[in-house]
Protein backbone atom coordinates (compact mmCIF):
# COMPACT_ATOMS: atom_id res chain seq x y z
CA UNK A 1 0.00 0.00 0.00
CA UNK A 2 1.32 3.36 -0.82
CA UNK A 3 0.15 6.68 0.30
CA UNK A 4 0.46 9.80 -1.56
CA UNK A 5 -0.16 12.89 0.98
CA UNK A 6 -0.51 16.32 -0.95
CA UNK A 7 1.06 18.90 1.16
CA UNK A 8 0.87 23.04 0.98
CA UNK A 9 2.91 25.33 1.88
CA UNK A 10 0.32 28.55 3.14
CA UNK A 11 1.00 31.99 5.27
CA UNK A 12 0.44 31.52 8.85
CA UNK A 13 -3.38 32.12 9.97
CA UNK A 14 -2.41 34.88 12.37
CA UNK A 15 -0.65 36.71 9.03
CA UNK A 16 -1.44 40.25 8.40
CA UNK A 17 -2.88 40.00 4.58
CA UNK A 18 -2.04 42.75 2.71
CA UNK A 19 -0.95 42.97 -1.20
CA UNK A 20 1.36 45.11 -3.55
CA UNK A 21 1.83 45.35 -7.04
CA UNK A 22 -1.00 47.40 -7.71
CA UNK A 23 -2.55 44.41 -5.62
CA UNK A 24 -1.45 41.54 -8.15
CA UNK A 25 0.41 39.82 -5.73
CA UNK A 26 -0.01 38.66 -1.87
CA UNK A 27 2.92 40.86 0.44
CA UNK A 28 5.12 37.83 1.45
CA UNK A 29 7.46 40.28 3.76
CA UNK A 30 7.61 39.00 7.17
CA UNK A 31 4.84 36.76 6.55
CA UNK A 32 5.78 33.52 8.53
CA UNK A 33 5.05 29.83 6.23
CA UNK A 34 3.31 26.90 7.97
CA UNK A 35 2.29 23.49 6.18
CA UNK A 36 -1.48 23.60 5.52
CA UNK A 37 -3.04 23.13 8.54
CA UNK A 38 -5.36 20.48 6.78
CA UNK A 39 -2.87 19.12 5.32
CA UNK A 40 -0.48 18.49 8.46
CA UNK A 41 -2.74 17.71 10.83
CA UNK A 42 -5.81 15.63 9.01
CA UNK A 43 -4.24 13.64 5.87
CA UNK A 44 -0.41 13.58 6.80
CA UNK A 45 -1.07 12.21 10.69
CA UNK A 46 -3.58 9.76 9.46
CA UNK A 47 -1.42 8.67 6.77
CA UNK A 48 1.51 8.06 9.99
CA UNK A 49 -0.95 6.27 12.10
CA UNK A 50 -2.06 3.93 9.04
CA UNK A 51 1.65 3.32 8.72
CA UNK A 52 2.01 2.68 12.47
CA UNK A 53 -0.46 0.17 12.56
CA UNK A 54 0.64 -1.97 9.32
CA UNK A 55 4.60 -0.51 8.59
CA UNK A 56 4.57 -2.29 5.07
CA UNK A 57 2.69 0.88 3.88
CA UNK A 58 4.59 3.56 1.75
CA UNK A 59 4.25 6.91 2.76
CA UNK A 60 5.39 9.87 -0.04
CA UNK A 61 5.01 13.57 0.66
CA UNK A 62 4.10 15.77 -2.56
CA UNK A 63 4.57 19.40 -2.91
CA UNK A 64 4.14 21.80 -6.31
CA UNK A 65 6.53 24.77 -5.82
CA UNK A 66 9.63 26.24 -5.85
CA UNK A 67 12.47 25.91 -3.59
CA UNK A 68 11.22 28.04 -0.66
CA UNK A 69 8.65 24.98 0.21
CA UNK A 70 11.93 22.75 0.91
CA UNK A 71 11.53 23.59 4.84
CA UNK A 72 7.95 23.24 4.65
CA UNK A 73 8.05 19.85 3.45
CA UNK A 74 11.47 18.98 5.17
CA UNK A 75 8.85 20.09 8.20
CA UNK A 76 6.10 17.75 7.21
CA UNK A 77 8.92 14.88 6.78
CA UNK A 78 9.51 15.55 10.63
CA UNK A 79 6.45 14.62 11.34
CA UNK A 80 6.42 11.39 9.32
CA UNK A 81 6.56 9.80 5.38
CA UNK A 82 9.39 7.94 4.09
CA UNK A 83 10.09 10.71 1.46
CA UNK A 84 9.47 14.01 -0.02
CA UNK A 85 8.89 14.52 -3.94
CA UNK A 86 9.01 18.65 -4.53
CA UNK A 87 7.89 19.25 -8.53
CA UNK A 88 9.77 22.46 -9.16
CA UNK A 89 7.29 24.60 -10.56
CA UNK A 90 5.51 27.90 -9.69
CA UNK A 91 2.31 27.30 -8.41
CA UNK A 92 -0.24 28.76 -11.31
CA UNK A 93 -3.36 27.68 -10.22
CA UNK A 94 -5.69 24.42 -8.61
CA UNK A 95 -5.65 22.86 -12.58
CA UNK A 96 -1.28 22.90 -12.81
CA UNK A 97 -1.45 21.63 -9.57
CA UNK A 98 -3.27 18.78 -10.15
CA UNK A 99 -2.03 17.79 -13.23
CA UNK A 100 1.34 17.52 -11.74
CA UNK A 101 0.33 15.73 -8.70
CA UNK A 102 -1.72 13.37 -10.71
CA UNK A 103 1.35 12.71 -13.05
CA UNK A 104 3.34 11.57 -9.60
CA UNK A 105 0.48 9.55 -8.79
CA UNK A 106 -0.03 7.58 -12.09
CA UNK A 107 4.16 7.23 -12.37
CA UNK A 108 4.64 6.35 -8.95
CA UNK A 109 1.21 3.86 -8.53
CA UNK A 110 -0.39 5.41 -5.58
CA UNK A 111 -2.84 3.47 -3.87
CA UNK A 112 -4.38 6.32 -2.08
CA UNK A 113 -3.87 10.15 -2.65
CA UNK A 114 -4.61 12.59 1.07
CA UNK A 115 -5.19 16.20 0.27
CA UNK A 116 -6.62 18.65 3.04
CA UNK A 117 -9.71 19.70 2.50
CA UNK A 118 -8.77 22.99 1.15
CA UNK A 119 -5.75 25.29 1.28
CA UNK A 120 -6.30 28.37 3.81
CA UNK A 121 -5.12 31.10 1.42
CA UNK A 122 -6.83 30.37 -1.68
CA UNK A 123 -9.39 27.98 -0.26
CA UNK A 124 -9.93 26.17 -3.53
CA UNK A 125 -11.40 23.00 -2.28
CA UNK A 126 -10.29 21.69 -5.72
CA UNK A 127 -6.54 20.08 -6.39
CA UNK A 128 -8.06 16.62 -4.58
CA UNK A 129 -11.35 16.54 -7.00
CA UNK A 130 -9.14 17.41 -10.58
CA UNK A 131 -6.46 14.44 -9.38
CA UNK A 132 -9.29 12.12 -8.93
CA UNK A 133 -10.52 12.91 -12.15
CA UNK A 134 -6.86 12.77 -14.08
CA UNK A 135 -6.31 9.60 -12.61
CA UNK A 136 -9.28 8.11 -13.17
CA UNK A 137 -9.96 7.31 -9.14
CA UNK A 138 -13.20 7.82 -7.01
CA UNK A 139 -12.99 10.69 -4.89
CA UNK A 140 -14.56 11.17 -1.17
CA UNK A 141 -14.34 14.64 -0.16
CA UNK A 142 -14.64 16.07 3.22
CA UNK A 143 -13.75 12.78 5.05
CA UNK A 144 -13.76 13.06 9.11
CA UNK A 145 -12.71 9.25 9.53
CA UNK A 146 -10.96 6.81 7.38
CA UNK A 147 -10.27 3.14 8.32
CA UNK A 148 -8.27 0.53 5.74
CA UNK A 149 -8.33 -2.68 5.87
CA UNK A 150 -6.52 -4.48 2.90
CA UNK A 151 -7.48 -2.50 0.40
CA UNK A 152 -11.31 -1.59 1.37
CA UNK A 153 -11.74 1.70 2.89
CA UNK A 154 -14.32 2.39 4.67
CA UNK A 155 -14.82 6.35 5.18
CA UNK A 156 -16.42 9.42 7.11
CA UNK A 157 -17.89 12.46 5.21
CA UNK A 158 -19.66 15.17 5.96
CA UNK A 159 -22.81 16.07 4.67
CA UNK A 160 -25.38 18.44 4.86
CA UNK A 161 -26.55 18.10 8.93
CA UNK A 162 -25.00 14.96 9.02
CA UNK A 163 -22.55 12.58 7.95
CA UNK A 164 -22.24 9.21 5.58
CA UNK A 165 -20.27 6.10 5.60
CA UNK A 166 -18.78 5.23 2.27
CA UNK A 167 -17.06 1.67 1.84
CA UNK A 168 -14.28 2.16 -1.49
CA UNK A 169 -11.98 0.14 -2.95
CA UNK A 170 -8.43 1.80 -3.54
CA UNK A 171 -7.55 3.21 -5.56
CA UNK A 172 -8.79 6.30 -4.27
CA UNK A 173 -8.42 10.12 -3.60
CA UNK A 174 -9.53 11.73 -0.48
CA UNK A 175 -9.74 15.32 1.14
CA UNK A 176 -9.20 15.30 4.98
CA UNK A 177 -10.78 17.40 7.49
CA UNK A 178 -11.02 17.82 10.69
CA UNK A 179 -11.83 14.33 12.92
CA UNK A 180 -9.39 12.55 10.95
CA UNK A 181 -6.59 12.26 13.44
CA UNK A 182 -5.23 14.47 16.45
CA UNK A 183 -2.91 17.16 16.04
CA UNK A 184 0.90 15.97 16.55
CA UNK A 185 4.06 18.02 17.73
CA UNK A 186 7.11 16.52 15.39
CA UNK A 187 9.75 15.44 18.15
CA UNK A 188 13.83 15.81 18.17
CA UNK A 189 14.04 11.99 16.76
CA UNK A 190 11.26 13.06 13.84
CA UNK A 191 13.45 16.36 13.14
CA UNK A 192 17.01 15.22 12.83
CA UNK A 193 15.77 11.79 10.90
CA UNK A 194 14.14 14.05 8.33
CA UNK A 195 17.45 15.17 7.28
CA UNK A 196 18.49 12.35 6.18
CA UNK A 197 15.20 11.02 4.23
CA UNK A 198 15.37 11.87 0.04
CA UNK A 199 13.88 14.85 -1.01
CA UNK A 200 13.69 14.24 -4.47
CA UNK A 201 13.00 17.45 -6.99
CA UNK A 202 11.59 16.88 -10.35
CA UNK A 203 11.67 19.22 -13.30
CA UNK A 204 7.93 18.57 -14.88
CA UNK A 205 7.08 19.94 -18.31
CA UNK A 206 5.59 22.95 -18.37
CA UNK A 207 1.31 22.65 -17.73
CA UNK A 208 -0.78 25.43 -18.81
CA UNK A 209 -3.24 26.57 -16.45
CA UNK A 210 -6.77 27.64 -16.93
CA UNK A 211 -6.97 30.59 -14.43
CA UNK A 212 -5.31 33.28 -13.17
CA UNK A 213 -5.31 35.87 -10.42
CA UNK A 214 -6.05 39.30 -11.70
CA UNK A 215 -6.32 41.32 -8.46
CA UNK A 216 -6.86 40.95 -5.25
CA UNK A 217 -8.89 43.19 -3.05
CA UNK A 218 -9.41 43.58 0.73
CA UNK A 219 -13.48 43.53 1.55
CA UNK A 220 -14.96 47.39 2.70
CA UNK A 221 -14.23 48.06 6.41
CA UNK A 222 -16.55 46.89 8.59
CA UNK A 223 -18.75 50.23 9.36
CA UNK A 224 -18.02 49.72 13.35
CA UNK A 225 -20.03 47.90 15.76
CA UNK A 226 -22.92 49.31 17.08
CA UNK A 227 -23.53 48.69 20.66
CA UNK A 228 -27.16 48.33 21.91
CA UNK A 229 -27.88 48.63 25.36
CA UNK A 230 -28.01 45.28 27.47
CA UNK A 231 -30.94 46.70 28.96
CA UNK A 232 -32.35 47.13 25.94
CA UNK A 233 -32.31 44.02 23.72
CA UNK A 234 -35.57 45.29 21.91
CA UNK A 235 -33.72 47.89 20.17
CA UNK A 236 -31.07 45.06 18.73
CA UNK A 237 -34.53 42.91 17.44
CA UNK A 238 -35.40 46.11 15.93
CA UNK A 239 -32.59 47.04 14.15
CA UNK A 240 -32.16 43.45 13.20
CA UNK A 241 -35.50 43.73 11.42
CA UNK A 242 -35.68 47.15 10.20
CA UNK A 243 -31.97 48.19 9.49
CA UNK A 244 -30.28 44.91 8.70
CA UNK A 245 -33.24 43.35 7.74
CA UNK A 246 -32.09 39.53 8.75
CA UNK A 247 -34.89 38.24 10.61
CA UNK B 1 -23.00 29.34 -25.76
CA UNK B 2 -25.62 28.82 -22.81
CA UNK B 3 -25.51 28.64 -19.27
CA UNK B 4 -25.82 25.22 -17.22
CA UNK B 5 -26.90 25.17 -13.68
CA UNK B 6 -26.13 22.26 -11.30
CA UNK B 7 -29.66 21.66 -9.37
CA UNK B 8 -28.73 19.61 -6.52
CA UNK B 9 -30.97 17.31 -4.56
CA UNK B 10 -30.40 15.09 -1.58
CA UNK B 11 -32.51 11.96 -0.76
CA UNK B 12 -35.00 13.31 -3.34
CA UNK B 13 -35.17 16.82 -2.03
CA UNK B 14 -34.05 19.58 -4.34
CA UNK B 15 -31.29 21.42 -1.91
CA UNK B 16 -31.72 24.92 -0.90
CA UNK B 17 -29.39 25.91 -2.49
CA UNK B 18 -30.53 25.99 -5.68
CA UNK B 19 -32.74 28.60 -5.45
CA UNK B 20 -29.88 31.21 -5.38
CA UNK B 21 -27.55 29.24 -8.09
CA UNK B 22 -30.42 29.11 -10.41
CA UNK B 23 -31.23 32.69 -9.68
CA UNK B 24 -27.20 33.53 -10.43
CA UNK B 25 -27.16 31.25 -13.08
CA UNK B 26 -30.23 33.30 -14.95
CA UNK B 27 -28.20 36.60 -13.91
CA UNK B 28 -25.06 35.29 -15.55
CA UNK B 29 -27.30 34.27 -18.64
CA UNK B 30 -29.20 37.13 -18.72
CA UNK B 31 -25.71 39.79 -19.01
CA UNK B 32 -24.42 37.53 -21.52
CA UNK B 33 -27.95 37.51 -23.53
CA UNK B 34 -27.81 33.84 -23.98
CA UNK B 35 -29.94 30.55 -22.23
CA UNK B 36 -30.18 29.21 -18.92
CA UNK B 37 -30.90 25.12 -18.37
CA UNK B 38 -30.11 23.49 -15.08
CA UNK B 39 -29.45 19.97 -14.56
CA UNK B 40 -31.13 17.36 -12.19
CA UNK B 41 -29.37 13.81 -11.29
CA UNK B 42 -31.67 11.00 -10.07
CA UNK B 43 -35.37 10.63 -8.28
CA UNK B 44 -36.78 13.62 -6.99
CA UNK B 45 -40.17 14.67 -5.33
CA UNK B 46 -40.02 18.21 -6.12
CA UNK B 47 -42.01 19.17 -9.35
CA UNK B 48 -39.09 20.76 -11.74
CA UNK B 49 -40.77 22.81 -13.55
CA UNK B 50 -41.65 25.59 -10.75
CA UNK B 51 -37.92 26.12 -10.50
CA UNK B 52 -38.59 28.30 -13.81
CA UNK B 53 -39.72 30.76 -11.17
CA UNK B 54 -35.80 31.92 -10.66
CA UNK B 55 -35.35 32.28 -14.00
CA UNK B 56 -34.20 28.61 -15.32
CA UNK B 57 -35.71 27.62 -18.66
CA UNK B 58 -35.15 23.94 -19.55
CA UNK B 59 -34.31 22.02 -16.88
CA UNK B 60 -32.42 18.02 -18.00
CA UNK B 61 -33.84 15.20 -16.10
CA UNK B 62 -31.37 12.37 -15.42
CA UNK B 63 -33.82 10.20 -13.46
CA UNK B 64 -31.55 7.36 -13.28
CA UNK B 65 -32.06 4.87 -10.33
CA UNK B 66 -27.70 4.90 -10.25
CA UNK B 67 -27.63 8.40 -9.52
CA UNK B 68 -29.71 7.85 -6.54
CA UNK B 69 -26.69 7.72 -4.72
CA UNK B 70 -23.63 9.95 -4.20
CA UNK B 71 -20.44 9.29 -6.09
CA UNK B 72 -18.54 12.35 -7.65
CA UNK B 73 -17.12 10.32 -10.36
CA UNK B 74 -20.55 9.32 -11.79
CA UNK B 75 -22.24 12.40 -11.12
CA UNK B 76 -19.33 14.17 -13.19
CA UNK B 77 -20.22 12.03 -16.02
CA UNK B 78 -23.58 12.54 -16.02
CA UNK B 79 -22.96 16.44 -15.48
CA UNK B 80 -20.84 16.52 -18.53
CA UNK B 81 -23.46 14.78 -20.77
CA UNK B 82 -25.67 17.68 -19.50
CA UNK B 83 -23.35 20.46 -20.71
CA UNK B 84 -23.02 18.73 -24.34
CA UNK B 85 -26.37 18.41 -24.80
CA UNK B 86 -27.17 22.28 -23.57
CA UNK B 87 -23.80 23.47 -25.71
CA UNK B 88 -23.17 24.59 -22.44
CA UNK B 89 -20.30 26.99 -22.27
CA UNK B 90 -20.65 27.97 -18.42
CA UNK B 91 -21.55 25.49 -15.27
CA UNK B 92 -22.58 26.76 -12.26
CA UNK B 93 -22.46 24.63 -9.00
CA UNK B 94 -22.95 25.36 -5.75
CA UNK B 95 -19.63 25.75 -3.41
CA UNK B 96 -21.33 22.96 -0.70
CA UNK B 97 -20.31 19.81 -0.21
CA UNK B 98 -21.77 17.98 -3.42
CA UNK B 99 -19.97 20.92 -5.33
CA UNK B 100 -16.63 20.65 -4.39
CA UNK B 101 -16.44 16.94 -5.43
CA UNK B 102 -18.18 17.43 -8.58
CA UNK B 103 -16.94 20.85 -9.94
CA UNK B 104 -12.76 20.15 -9.68
CA UNK B 105 -13.94 16.76 -11.23
CA UNK B 106 -15.62 18.31 -14.27
CA UNK B 107 -13.15 21.47 -14.33
CA UNK B 108 -10.19 18.08 -14.75
CA UNK B 109 -12.15 16.37 -17.40
CA UNK B 110 -13.21 18.99 -19.40
CA UNK B 111 -10.33 21.31 -19.26
CA UNK B 112 -12.36 24.07 -18.08
CA UNK B 113 -11.06 26.58 -15.46
CA UNK B 114 -12.61 26.66 -12.39
CA UNK B 115 -13.38 29.66 -9.49
CA UNK B 116 -14.80 27.96 -6.65
CA UNK B 117 -16.07 30.14 -3.90
CA UNK B 118 -17.45 32.98 -6.10
CA UNK B 119 -19.11 35.73 -4.42
CA UNK B 120 -20.36 37.70 -6.96
CA UNK B 121 -21.36 37.67 -10.69
CA UNK B 122 -18.47 37.57 -13.40
CA UNK B 123 -17.00 40.63 -14.92
CA UNK B 124 -16.76 40.55 -18.82
CA UNK B 125 -16.25 43.81 -19.94
CA UNK B 126 -12.47 42.42 -20.33
CA UNK B 127 -12.74 38.65 -20.45
CA UNK B 128 -13.86 36.68 -17.96
CA UNK B 129 -13.37 37.53 -14.33
CA UNK B 130 -15.02 36.09 -11.28
CA UNK B 131 -14.57 36.93 -7.68
CA UNK B 132 -14.44 34.87 -5.02
CA UNK B 133 -13.36 35.22 -1.41
CA UNK B 134 -9.77 33.86 -0.50
CA UNK B 135 -7.89 34.06 3.12
CA UNK B 136 -11.13 32.16 4.76
CA UNK B 137 -12.78 35.43 4.05
CA UNK B 138 -10.43 38.20 4.64
CA UNK B 139 -9.60 39.17 1.34
CA UNK B 140 -11.33 38.68 -2.03
CA UNK B 141 -9.31 37.81 -5.42
CA UNK B 142 -10.66 38.51 -8.92
CA UNK B 143 -9.58 35.51 -11.12
CA UNK B 144 -9.46 35.57 -14.43
CA UNK B 145 -10.75 32.46 -16.73
CA UNK B 146 -8.82 31.78 -20.29
CA UNK B 147 -10.87 28.50 -21.04
CA UNK B 148 -13.41 28.16 -23.56
CA UNK B 149 -15.66 26.20 -20.77
CA UNK B 150 -16.05 27.82 -17.74
CA UNK B 151 -17.27 26.82 -14.34
CA UNK B 152 -18.46 28.93 -11.37
CA UNK B 153 -19.23 27.29 -7.90
CA UNK B 154 -21.47 30.11 -5.76
CA UNK B 155 -20.43 30.13 -2.07
CA UNK B 156 -23.96 29.50 0.20
CA UNK B 157 -25.60 33.12 0.64
CA UNK B 158 -23.60 34.88 -1.42
CA UNK B 159 -26.26 35.92 -3.96
CA UNK B 160 -30.05 36.25 -3.23
CA UNK B 161 -31.97 33.94 -4.53
CA UNK B 162 -34.95 35.93 -7.06
CA UNK B 163 -38.15 34.83 -7.61
CA UNK B 164 -38.53 36.26 -11.70
CA UNK B 165 -41.64 34.35 -12.91
CA UNK B 166 -42.52 31.40 -15.18
CA UNK B 167 -41.92 27.77 -15.67
CA UNK B 168 -39.64 25.70 -16.70
CA UNK B 169 -39.75 22.86 -19.51
CA UNK B 170 -38.43 19.91 -18.27
CA UNK B 171 -36.92 17.26 -20.75
CA UNK B 172 -35.54 13.51 -19.60
CA UNK B 173 -32.01 13.34 -20.77
CA UNK B 174 -30.03 9.81 -20.41
CA UNK B 175 -26.69 9.02 -20.01
CA UNK B 176 -24.20 6.26 -20.54
CA UNK B 177 -22.72 6.03 -16.80
CA UNK B 178 -20.12 4.14 -15.30
CA UNK B 179 -20.54 1.85 -12.78
CA UNK B 180 -20.14 3.61 -8.88
CA UNK B 181 -17.31 2.42 -7.03
CA UNK B 182 -18.49 4.20 -3.88
CA UNK B 183 -20.73 2.22 -1.67
CA UNK B 184 -22.48 4.28 1.01
CA UNK B 185 -23.27 2.00 3.79
CA UNK B 186 -24.37 4.67 6.29
CA UNK B 187 -26.32 7.93 6.81
CA UNK B 188 -26.39 9.51 10.29
CA UNK B 189 -28.44 12.69 10.54
CA UNK B 190 -28.42 14.78 12.84
CA UNK B 191 -32.55 15.01 13.64
CA UNK B 192 -34.64 17.62 14.08
CA UNK B 193 -32.11 20.45 14.03
CA UNK B 194 -31.10 22.77 11.18
CA UNK B 195 -28.00 21.83 9.62
CA UNK B 196 -25.39 24.07 10.57
CA UNK B 197 -24.33 24.80 7.04
CA UNK B 198 -27.72 25.51 5.21
CA UNK B 199 -28.51 27.58 8.35
CA UNK B 200 -29.71 31.22 7.52
CA UNK B 201 -29.19 32.25 10.92
CA UNK B 202 -26.64 30.70 13.51
CA UNK B 203 -26.63 31.28 17.14
CA UNK B 204 -22.64 30.05 18.27
CA UNK B 205 -21.50 29.64 22.48
CA UNK B 206 -18.11 30.12 23.95
CA UNK B 207 -16.69 29.44 26.70
CA UNK B 208 -18.04 32.74 28.42
CA UNK B 209 -20.83 30.06 28.57
CA UNK B 210 -18.88 28.25 31.37
CA UNK B 211 -20.25 24.89 31.02
CA UNK B 212 -23.03 22.31 29.10
CA UNK B 213 -25.16 22.92 31.39
CA UNK B 214 -25.89 26.02 30.54
CA UNK B 215 -26.35 25.75 26.48
CA UNK B 216 -30.50 26.09 27.03
CA UNK B 217 -29.50 29.22 26.72
CA UNK B 218 -28.03 28.54 23.04
CA UNK B 219 -30.83 26.38 22.31
CA UNK B 220 -33.75 28.38 23.49
CA UNK B 221 -32.55 31.59 21.09
CA UNK B 222 -31.39 29.08 18.36
CA UNK B 223 -35.12 27.69 18.77
CA UNK B 224 -36.87 31.20 18.64
CA UNK B 225 -35.37 32.23 15.65
CA UNK B 226 -35.10 29.03 13.41
CA UNK B 227 -31.72 29.04 14.31
CA UNK B 228 -28.88 26.23 13.91
CA UNK B 229 -26.27 25.84 16.79
CA UNK B 230 -22.53 25.91 16.76
CA UNK B 231 -19.89 26.64 19.03
CA UNK B 232 -16.28 27.61 19.52
CA UNK B 233 -13.33 24.96 19.11
CA UNK B 234 -12.43 24.70 23.09
CA UNK B 235 -16.01 23.96 23.68
CA UNK B 236 -16.15 21.27 21.57
CA UNK B 237 -13.02 20.06 22.69
CA UNK B 238 -13.91 19.83 26.10
CA UNK B 239 -16.75 17.86 24.81
CA UNK B 240 -19.95 20.62 25.96
CA UNK B 241 -20.57 20.09 22.19
CA UNK B 242 -20.43 18.06 20.09
CA UNK B 243 -17.45 18.75 17.46
CA UNK B 244 -19.86 18.71 14.36
CA UNK B 245 -21.11 22.38 15.75
CA UNK B 246 -17.40 24.06 16.05
CA UNK B 247 -16.97 26.66 13.67
CA UNK B 248 -13.83 28.17 12.67
CA UNK B 249 -10.45 27.76 10.33
CA UNK B 250 -10.04 23.85 11.66
CA UNK B 251 -14.06 23.16 12.01
CA UNK B 252 -16.90 24.62 9.66
CA UNK B 253 -16.69 27.85 8.07
CA UNK B 254 -20.44 29.01 7.73
CA UNK B 255 -21.78 31.97 5.73
CA UNK B 256 -25.45 32.79 7.59
CA UNK B 257 -27.55 36.26 6.80
CA UNK B 258 -27.09 36.32 10.68
CA UNK B 259 -24.42 34.67 12.99
CA UNK B 260 -25.12 35.76 16.77
CA UNK B 261 -22.08 35.33 19.14
CA UNK B 262 -22.36 34.57 22.51
CA UNK B 263 -19.32 34.50 25.12
CA UNK B 264 -17.10 34.38 22.36
CA UNK B 265 -13.72 35.96 22.26
CA UNK B 266 -13.44 35.99 18.27
CA UNK B 267 -10.23 34.63 18.07
CA UNK B 268 -8.64 34.80 14.72
CA UNK B 269 -9.17 31.54 14.11
CA UNK B 270 -12.68 31.68 14.94
CA UNK B 271 -13.42 34.44 12.71
CA UNK B 272 -11.78 32.58 10.06
CA UNK B 273 -15.16 30.40 10.04
CA UNK B 274 -17.45 33.22 9.98
CA UNK B 275 -16.17 36.40 8.36
CA UNK B 276 -18.98 35.37 5.68
CA UNK B 277 -21.61 36.20 7.59
CA UNK B 278 -23.66 38.73 6.51
CA UNK B 279 -24.53 40.28 9.64
CA UNK B 280 -22.69 39.47 13.07
CA UNK B 281 -23.73 40.29 16.53
CA UNK B 282 -21.73 39.46 19.46
CA UNK B 283 -22.59 39.62 23.23
CA UNK B 284 -19.91 39.51 25.27
CA UNK B 285 -19.13 41.01 29.05
CA UNK B 286 -15.79 42.37 28.00
CA UNK B 287 -16.05 45.59 25.63
CA UNK B 288 -12.10 44.85 24.54
CA UNK B 289 -13.29 41.43 23.31
CA UNK B 290 -11.45 40.84 19.90
CA UNK B 291 -15.01 39.61 18.42
CA UNK B 292 -16.57 43.58 18.87
CA UNK B 293 -14.08 44.58 15.58
CA UNK B 294 -16.05 42.14 13.36
CA UNK B 295 -19.55 43.13 14.80
CA UNK B 296 -22.05 44.82 13.38
CA UNK B 297 -23.62 44.56 16.30
CA UNK B 298 -23.20 44.17 19.86
CA UNK B 299 -23.93 44.03 23.48
CA UNK B 300 -21.42 44.64 26.28
CA UNK B 301 -22.81 42.35 28.94
CA UNK B 302 -23.35 39.23 31.03
CA UNK B 303 -25.13 36.37 28.45
CA UNK B 304 -27.18 34.42 31.96
CA UNK B 305 -28.66 38.15 31.98
CA UNK B 306 -28.75 39.22 28.27
CA UNK B 307 -29.98 36.36 26.58
CA UNK B 308 -32.93 35.24 28.39
CA UNK B 309 -34.00 38.90 28.09
CA UNK B 310 -33.28 38.59 24.49
CA UNK B 311 -35.05 35.50 23.81
CA UNK B 312 -37.94 37.74 25.38
CA UNK B 313 -37.88 40.72 22.55
CA UNK B 314 -37.55 38.12 19.23
CA UNK B 315 -40.59 36.36 20.79
CA UNK B 316 -42.59 39.75 21.02
CA UNK B 317 -41.53 40.77 17.86
C1 LIG C 1 -4.00 26.66 14.96
C2 LIG C 1 -5.23 26.99 15.74
C3 LIG C 1 -6.49 26.72 15.18
C4 LIG C 1 -7.65 27.05 15.87
N1 LIG C 1 -8.86 26.82 15.29
C5 LIG C 1 -9.98 27.27 15.93
C6 LIG C 1 -11.26 27.13 15.33
O1 LIG C 1 -11.41 26.57 14.25
N2 LIG C 1 -12.34 27.63 15.98
C7 LIG C 1 -12.24 28.25 17.21
O2 LIG C 1 -13.27 28.69 17.74
N3 LIG C 1 -11.04 28.36 17.79
C8 LIG C 1 -9.92 27.90 17.20
N4 LIG C 1 -8.72 28.03 17.83
C9 LIG C 1 -8.69 28.54 19.21
C10 LIG C 1 -8.78 30.05 19.27
O3 LIG C 1 -7.49 30.60 19.14
C11 LIG C 1 -9.38 30.50 20.62
O4 LIG C 1 -8.59 29.96 21.66
C12 LIG C 1 -10.81 30.08 20.82
O5 LIG C 1 -11.60 30.45 19.71
C13 LIG C 1 -11.38 30.72 22.07
O6 LIG C 1 -12.67 30.22 22.33
P1 LIG C 1 -13.70 31.08 23.18
O7 LIG C 1 -13.82 32.41 22.59
O8 LIG C 1 -14.93 30.25 23.34
O9 LIG C 1 -13.02 31.14 24.64
P2 LIG C 1 -12.23 32.30 25.37
O10 LIG C 1 -11.12 32.82 24.58
O11 LIG C 1 -11.95 31.78 26.72
O12 LIG C 1 -13.28 33.48 25.45
C14 LIG C 1 -14.43 33.47 26.24
C15 LIG C 1 -15.12 34.80 26.06
O13 LIG C 1 -16.33 34.81 26.80
C16 LIG C 1 -16.47 36.07 27.45
N5 LIG C 1 -17.30 35.83 28.64
C17 LIG C 1 -16.95 35.22 29.80
N6 LIG C 1 -18.00 35.17 30.62
C18 LIG C 1 -19.03 35.76 29.99
C19 LIG C 1 -20.37 36.02 30.35
N7 LIG C 1 -20.89 35.64 31.52
N8 LIG C 1 -21.16 36.66 29.45
C20 LIG C 1 -20.68 37.07 28.23
N9 LIG C 1 -19.40 36.84 27.86
C21 LIG C 1 -18.60 36.19 28.73
C22 LIG C 1 -15.08 36.52 27.77
O14 LIG C 1 -15.03 37.93 27.87
C23 LIG C 1 -14.31 36.00 26.54
O15 LIG C 1 -14.27 36.98 25.51
C24 LIG C 1 -7.55 27.66 17.16
C25 LIG C 1 -6.29 27.91 17.72
C26 LIG C 1 -5.14 27.59 17.02
C27 LIG C 1 -3.82 27.90 17.64
N1 LIG D 1 1.12 23.42 -4.31
C1 LIG D 1 0.60 22.31 -3.79
N2 LIG D 1 1.39 21.21 -3.63
C2 LIG D 1 0.90 20.06 -3.11
N3 LIG D 1 -0.37 19.92 -2.72
C3 LIG D 1 -1.20 20.97 -2.86
C4 LIG D 1 -0.77 22.20 -3.40
N4 LIG D 1 -1.83 23.06 -3.41
C5 LIG D 1 -2.88 22.38 -2.88
N5 LIG D 1 -2.51 21.12 -2.55
C6 LIG D 1 -3.34 20.07 -1.91
O1 LIG D 1 -4.69 20.24 -2.29
C7 LIG D 1 -5.51 20.54 -1.17
C8 LIG D 1 -6.62 21.48 -1.58
O2 LIG D 1 -6.09 22.69 -2.07
P1 LIG D 1 -6.97 23.82 -2.75
O3 LIG D 1 -7.69 23.18 -3.87
O4 LIG D 1 -6.01 24.87 -3.17
O5 LIG D 1 -7.90 24.31 -1.66
C9 LIG D 1 -4.54 21.07 -0.12
O6 LIG D 1 -5.06 20.89 1.18
C10 LIG D 1 -3.31 20.23 -0.39
O7 LIG D 1 -3.40 18.95 0.21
Amino acid sequence: MKILVCISKTPDTTAKIAFTDNNTKFAEAGVQWIINPYDEWYALVRAIELKEKDPSIGISLVTVGGADADPIIRKALALGGDEAIRVNAAQADSFQIASYIANIAKEGEFDLVFTGKETIDYNGSSVGGMVAELIEAPYVALATKFELSGTTATITREIEGGEEVDEVATPLVVSCQKGMAEQRIPNMKGIMGARTKPLKVVEPAAIEALTSVASFEMPPAKAGVKLIDAENPAELVRLLKEEAKVI
Amino acid sequence: MSVLVFIDQAEGHVKKAAAEVISYGAAVAKNLGVAVNGVVLGNVSEELATYGQYGVQKIYHINDAALNHFDAQVYTQAVAAAVEAAGATIVIFSNNVDGKAIAPRLSAKLKAGLVSGAVALPDTSNGFVVKKSVFSGKAFANIAVHSAVKIISLNPNAYQATEVGGTATVEALSASLPAAKVKITGVNKVEGEVPLTEADIVVSGGRGLKGPENWHLIEDLAKTLGAATACSRPVADEHWRPHHEHVGQTGVVVAPNLYIAIGISGAIQHLAGVNRSKVIVVINKDPEAPFFKAADYGIVGDAFEVVPKLIEAFKNR
